[in-house]
């Protein structure tokens, strides 16, 4: 079986200059994910967490190595992915469900015929905003929701044109503990309805534990992997899951792996 | 609360009549001659006798105005647009831009008489000169201050920068846009006036003039008077098209 997402030895600096200074924000990252697979990325602030994230996507392309999606080389941005960050970024002039509709209007086959099946693609971005409990909300400007409720919508907004894969960046990083809480449940839901790659990217490493399948740690200058971490609880996991002992040893382990990192600098043997 | 709202609502009509009222109570006090300073009520009472004359030259004014404001509206945007897209413009143009607004306008009147003579172009050059400027402003800041993470969104998606610019940084500028209407069509009167008070044959700018060196200061007061209302009755149609169409960037706390 070939990997969905296929990284063989990436490095990436920013610019020419850093290269050949030989500063890269990301070194030597190998990784292979199978489909429908949701791996956590966990680490320090300024690790490489964000460049990582810019490279999946194609938005950034890599200085050494080279990376394959969905048997696909990786030459510019994907169509295939979709994408939420710390801030909901939701367009202020738009509804909530006009929001949602936005990526229907980019990408193809659906943008061509956007026009002609508005009805249908619309009440296919109510549902899923329902989905996410968000129903009776869709009329709404942004403004008028709650930061959980905007967080939702962008959720929804990056899954409604059906991506093979969803790309988070901190994404319940600007919440309270509780809605946190209430939208890990929401996106376990929705993995496990609809089976896409997920890409999370945090520093909460009980968010990473109880929604991912493989938890990689990430090093800070050089940025690499320097841990990964398969996590066999079962499926699916309920909130519970994060009071009993096997959970907290999980992140206990983790939570070592970082503090080492911390304290010396130095990569952590596999 | 029902009280102070109402007090709001009515305070610009307040402070109107309070200031007319002291300006009369002055004029009457020291007895100042109409030629020097006249009051409210001599000014009234010349838009009465020559309300013919005044209203012919206000429309005059008016539709010139338009006129310029409407090319400075087509020039700032196309400008604003292209500035705020490209960083390569912006670098390129806005140092000349800046030279070109900071030229006083009543020194390129006299110019622009000897290109297109006497009569209705400068007027509408001067109006579309001074006016244009901050509408390429806002417009070029509005599609500038793009935040990346909307950006990216977008680009993720495979957007064009094309998409992200119509999608996202046009209705993005528009709040800015409105904004430097309201600021643009009082410079645009302002643009006017100086033409026709420099070199019009016709117009408020025109009538002042003639009034002033006649030392009839009560009709050129008027004719003030006149192009203030005007200038204030557009600006207020402008705030009213702003908030009917971006409410969204105006919103209170209360509204949510």
């Amino acid at each position: 079986m070939t990997a969905f997402v296929d990284f063989r030895n990436v490095w990436l600096a920013y610019n020419e200059e850093l290269e050949r200074a030989g500063h890269y924000a990301v070194e030597d990252i190998s990784l292979a994910v199978g489909q429908g697979e949701f791996i956590a990325i966990v680490g320090p602030s300024g690790c490489g967490k964000s460049t990582f994230m810019k490279l999946t996507t194609g938005l950034k392309m890599p200085s050494k190595g080279s990376i394959h999606i969905d048997g696909q080389a990786v030459t510019g941005p994907l169509k295939i992915s979709g994408m939420a960050f710390q801030a909901p970024s939701l367009l202020p002039w738009r509804t909530t469900v006009d929001n949602v509709l936005l990526p229907l209007e980019i990408v193809e086959p659906y943008r061509s015929s956007f026009k002609s099946r508005r009805k249908e693609y619309e009440q296919r971005a109510r549902k899923l905003l329902q989905s996410v409990g968000l129903g009776g909300y869709e009329d709404k400007f942004p403004w008028q929701l709650s930061g959980g409720m905007q967080q939702r919508a962008s959720i929804c907004r990056a899954l409604v044109h059906e991506p093979k894969m969803l790309l988070l960046d901190e994404p319940f990083g600007a919440l309270d503990a509780f809605t946190r809480e209430e939208l890990w449940c929401a996106l376990r839901d929705l993995h496990a309805a609809q089976r896409f790659n997920v890409i999370l990217v945090t520093h909460d490493l009980r968010e990473s534990v109880f929604l991912a399948d493989t938890v990689y740690c990430m090093s800070r200058s050089p940025g690499r992997f320097v841990v990964r971490r398969q996590i066999d609880l079962p499926r699916p996991r309920d909130l519970e899951v994060t009071y009993t002992p096997q959970f907290t040893d999980i992140v206990h382990e983790l939570r070592g792996h970082i503090g080492a990192m911390r304290k010396s600098g130095v990569a952590v043997p596999q | 609360m029902k009280i102070t709202k109402n007090v709001e609502r009515w305070s610009p009509l307040i402070v109107l009549l309070a200031v007319l009222l002291l300006w009369q109570l002055v004029v009457v006090a020291f007895s100042v001659p109409e030629f020097i300073f006249p009051s409210p009520a001599q000014i009234a009472l010349q838009f009465v006798e020559f309300r013919g004359p005044l209203l012919e030259a206000a429309w005059k004014t008016f539709w010139v105005t338009m006129l310029g404001f409407a090319i400075s509206i087509v020039v700032g945007v196309l400008l604003g647009f292209l500035i705020g897209s490209s960083r390569l413009a912006y670098t390129a143009l806005y140092p000349l831009m800046v030279a070109f607004n900071a030229v006083p306008k009543a020194a390129v009147v006299p110019i622009l008489v000897v290109w297109f003579g006497i009569g209705l172009g400068p007027g509408v050059l001067t109006a579309f000169l001074i006016s244009f400027f901050p509408i390429t402003v806002n417009i070029a800041t509005g599609l500038a201050t793009l935040e990346p993470e909307l950006e990216d969104v977008l680009r993720v998606l495979g957007a064009r920068r094309w998409d992200v610019l119509v999608k996202v940084g046009l209705p993005r500028s528009m709040p800015y846009f409105y904004g430097s209407l309201k600021i643009a069509i009082t410079l645009a009167f302002v643009g006017t006036v100086l033409a026709e008070m420099t070199a019009g044959d016709s117009g408020i700018g025109y009538l002042m003039q003639t009034a002033g060196s006649q030392q009839r200061m009560s009709l050129a007061f008027a004719g003030l008077v006149t192009i203030g209302a005007m200038a204030m009755a557009m600006y207020e149609l402008f705030s009213w098209v702003e908030k009917r169409t971006t409410g969204w960037a105006h919103r209170g706390s209360q509204a949510a």
